[in-house]
């Protein structure tokens, strides 16, 4: 048998914490044969990072390989110091990094940082180096190769960068690539085309990829074997089709189940809720003709918003789905009243928001909760969680004191938060928790619509299903209206009836979920579709 | 194939396994803002119970003791009227804290609030507020503080009031730029959206966000604060004679600073101490905000 390319043997990397070390991987072992694409699949904290930045020697400092051996070709590189990793860092393996906008000095051009790897590896011509790299940008597939290379990181989109970064790792052809999440902060759409570039530079190369996702739809579209990851043990290693065909152990098991992505076409869509017996007068948001102008510098007009209309039922939920830009924040903004739409009606279980101010508007905000994309952010992090989730009640001067705490108390229970936790504060929370606190304060006002801001993006497969579960169970007890809004399609068909798909502003196709998905009318919807991984797998499987 | 890690090791050895937590926790702490604490201390005991460290009168003077140099009775020397330097450095204290704590609340009190509404409430308003305090900063500090002393006559009470008005605009700023940047956050948002008032949500989310590094300039003020009343004492602007405030025993020492060096030196040598230890301290304050 050959060497491998990459073999990584009984890998335990541990981190030092408080003058101890604890250890954040356990006996790692598994291999990457040249050309292969193997993607390390797991949820945040399951050690997948860790394993690739021991993998190419950039470990935090606090961090150290406690045993184990990392061998590339053959040779254990596992305890090997900066200066001799310099040697074949970026010539033999190289990083494509998770995120492109902190990834690119932003001071330098990017012809500069394209050639800077070329000149550490020793290339002294400088037009030869800018013939390079001229190459290199046109090989990663930006237009217009020589307008890029003149131009400054904030020039280019999150896409067009992440590209630039690509050619950064694939400039000396190196035998690995790692990429570390190589496009989870990117829209859909742009992620599905970067993958592809990734899979086609790899075919012409023969490069061997090390993919690290916490998606296995990606990793079930992308890699030959997939390795499982689960606090920081590997719990199954295999090859893709089989190991997603039959899934050995338990935890690869729910992360198949969870995948909304994966499960969408085994699982039956979303029993329809009675929406078709409710009548027509009793839709909880009817947006008529929105429009929302921003000024920029004061007189130019920009249209985020372009004539968008939908009516949600009282009792379903209605998604809203675009990517980044194409004004879905700015309508749920002016449907809470955060923002002020330019024309256009907004009307919240009859009674229209653009007629409320002061007071008034601060009563209405009892019928309509907003619970936000991010669970970090969105929580005082002075505040306990009882008293986060009591303070909608105190705002509004309902109930006295023992009774609001019977109410918290049952709506934490209620959503899954331990007793435990009600004193700590957000820090000490994951942020599963953390989203649970958000939703339990949206819902203690017992408002009559809920708008969910990408409210489970920033979430593992795991806890985004758990959290999707408990909202449709509150749903169906409570009867309350969701306004859902995702640039991930897979989630919307789990937990919506209707749906809005947007486009720069434009609302470019609207109705029921099933249909939109059976039969979608507009090209870009299609494209949005096509765009969702774990298609190609389902195919085989 | 399928393969799974076996050991069960969670935490490794730490290298030096020093058992007891406390003395850990206490390695931790750097010594020199022990020292600021406990000088800092010390001298807060001054000024509460100034008896328990001296037996000698402050005020009252013994002619035949005059301006004697330190010895093991009078450990710091006499002044030209014979009155124990120690004793009147020990019950000076009073003086120079109440003074340094009445600036601060002043500067703090009026600078936070002013910076807080300015931030919170956003445009003319903070505009106009802001230009105030830019005026405010553009007077000389020494300048400001003999000018609000003269509107408002000598004095202990009067000379904090000037000192703490000239660290209103430090404040004011600071706590501006901190509520802007707290003001923009989703959970304030957030409040608004689950119905908070203006107020409340200033009381409960804006103003405790943003007060860490406002209390470190407070700490910072208080060291500054001492300096300048001791300088307004200096100049004969503060308490008047026989008040044994720090500057004013500065001032008088002066006279006989070729006889008697340590009339001067030694309450100089206190000032300096006290100012720095206020600065180790909210060097240390500013650095747990961060």
């Amino acid at each position: 048998m050959s060497t491998p390319l990459l073999s990584v043997e009984n890998l335990s990397v541990a981190y030092k914490e408080a003058e101890r070390y604890a250890r954040v991987t356990h006996d790692v072992s598994f291999s990457v044969e040249p050309g292969e694409v193997v993607a390390l699949v797991g949820e945040s904290g399951s050690g997948k990072t860790t394993t690739a930045q021991a993998v190419i020697g950039l470990l935090p400092e606090n961090g150290r390989i406690e045993h184990g051996a990392i061998r590339l070709n053959g040779e254990d590189i596992a305890h090997w110091t900066g200066k001799r990793f310099d040697a074949i860092r970026g010539r033999q393996i190289s990083l494509i990094p998770q995120d492109p906008t902190s990834s690119l000095n932003p001071v330098k051009t990017i012809g500069a940082q394209v050639g800077e790897i070329l000149r550490i590896h020793g290339e002294r011509d400088g037009k030869a180096i800018a013939a390079r790299v001229i190459e290199l940008l046109a090989r990663v597939g930006l237009s217009d190769p020589e307008l890029r290379a003149r131009q400054y990181p904030h020039e280019l989109s999150g896409g067009m960068k992440q590209r630039v970064l690509i050619a950064i790792a694939i400039a000396l052809k190196p035998q690995l690539i790692i990429a570390d999440e190589p496009t989870s902060a990117l829209d859909v759409t742009v992620q599905r085309r970067i993958l592809d570039l990734i899979d086609e530079l790899r075919r012409d190369t023969g490069t061997a990829v090390l993919l690290v996702t916490h998606d296995l739809g990606v990793a079930a579209d992308r890699a030959d074997r997939i390795v499982v990851l689960q606090g920081g043990r590997i719990q199954e290693t295999g090859a893709a089709r089989q190991l997603l065909a039959a899934p050995q152990s338990a935890y690869a098991r729910q992360l198949l189940a969870d995948a909304p992505s994966l499960s969408a076409g085994t699982r039956a869509a979303r029993s329809p809720y009675p929406a078709a017996v409710i009548p027509a007068s009793e839709d909880a948001i009817l947006v008529e003709n929105l429009v929302h102008d921003f000024q920029i510098d004061g007189r130019k007009n920009f249209r985020a918003v372009d004539d968008i209309s939908f009516a949600v039922r009282r009792g379903t939920t209605h998604a809203i789905v675009g990517e980044s830009g194409s004004g879905k924040t700015t309508t749920v903004r002016d449907v809470v009243g955060f923002g002020r739409p330019t024309s256009g009606r907004i009307s919240i279980a009859g009674t229209d928001i653009a007629s409320l101010k002061g007071d008034a508007l601060r009563q209405f905000r009892q019928k309509i909760q907003l619970v936000y994309q991010n669970p970090f952010s969105s929580l005082d992090p002075r505040q306990t969680v009882f008293s986060i989730v009591e303070e909608p009640l105190r705002n509004f001067g309902r109930l006295d004191a023992a009774a609001r705490a019977d109410k918290v108390n049952a709506l934490l229970e209620r959503v899954g938060l331990p007793e435990a936790l009600r004193q700590r504060r957000p820090r000490a929370l994951s942020g599963g928790q953390r989203q649970r606190v958000a939703i339990a304060r949206a819902l203690v006002l017992d408002p009559e619509v809920v708008v969910l801001d990408e409210a489970v993006s920033a979430l593992d497969v795991t806890v985004q299903a758990q959290i999707l579960k408990l909202l449709d169970e509150l749903q169906r007890e409570r009867g309350l209206t969701y306004l859902f809004v995702s640039h991930d399609l897979a989630v919307v068909r789990q937990i919506s009836d209707t749906v809005s798909v947007l486009q720069n502003g434009r609302q470019v196709e609207t109705g029921p979920v099933a249909e939109v998905f059976r039969n979608p009318q507009s090209p870009y919807t299609r494209e949005l579709i096509d765009a969702i991984p774990g298609q190609r797998s389902h195919a085989n499987v | 194939m399928t393969s799974i890690g076996s050991t069960d090791i969670l935490v490794s050895k730490p290298r030096n396994a020093a058992g007891n937590p406390l003395l850990q926790r206490l390695r931790g702490v750097s010594p020199s803002l022990v020292l600021a604490w406990g000088i800092i201390a010390l001298v807060v005991l001054f000024a509460v119970a100034p008896s328990l460290f001296t037996s000698f009168n402050p005020v009252q003077g013994v002619p035949a003791e005059k301006l004697k140099a330190p010895s093991l009775i009078h450990i710091l020397g006499t002044d030209a009227l014979g009155r124990d330097l120690f004793a009147r450095i020990v019950y000076g204290a009073v003086h120079s804290l109440t003074g340094a704590f009445v600036a601060v609340l002043v500067g703090l009190v009026v600078g936070t609030t002013l910076g807080l509404f300015a931030g919170a409430v956003g445009g003319l308003v903070e505009e106009a507020v802001m230009r105030v305090v830019d005026v405010l900063l553009s007077i000389p500090g020494l300048l400001l503080m003999l000018s609000i002393i003269i509107l408002l006559g000598f004095g202990t009470v009067n000379a904090a009031i000037a000192v703490g008005i000239t660290s209103v605009a430090g404040f004011a700023r600071l706590s501006r730029s901190e509520v802007v940047r707290v003001r923009r956050s989703e959970y304030v948002e957030a409040a608004f959206g689950s119905g908070g008032t203006f107020l409340s949500v200033l009381w409960r989310h804006v103003l405790p966000n943003s007060l860490t590094s406002v209390l470190a300039l407070a700490a910072l003020q208080f060291g500054g604060a001492i300096l300048a009343i001791s300088t307004l004492g200096f100049l004969g602007y503060g308490a008047p004679p026989p008040t044994p405030e720090w500057g004013l025993l500065i001032a008088e020492g002066r006279n006989y600073i070729s006889t008697a060096w340590w009339l001067t030196t030694a309450p100089g040598l206190v000032v300096v101490l006290v100012v720095l230890s206020a600065n180790r301290i909210s060097q240390a304050l500013g650095k747990v905000g961060r």
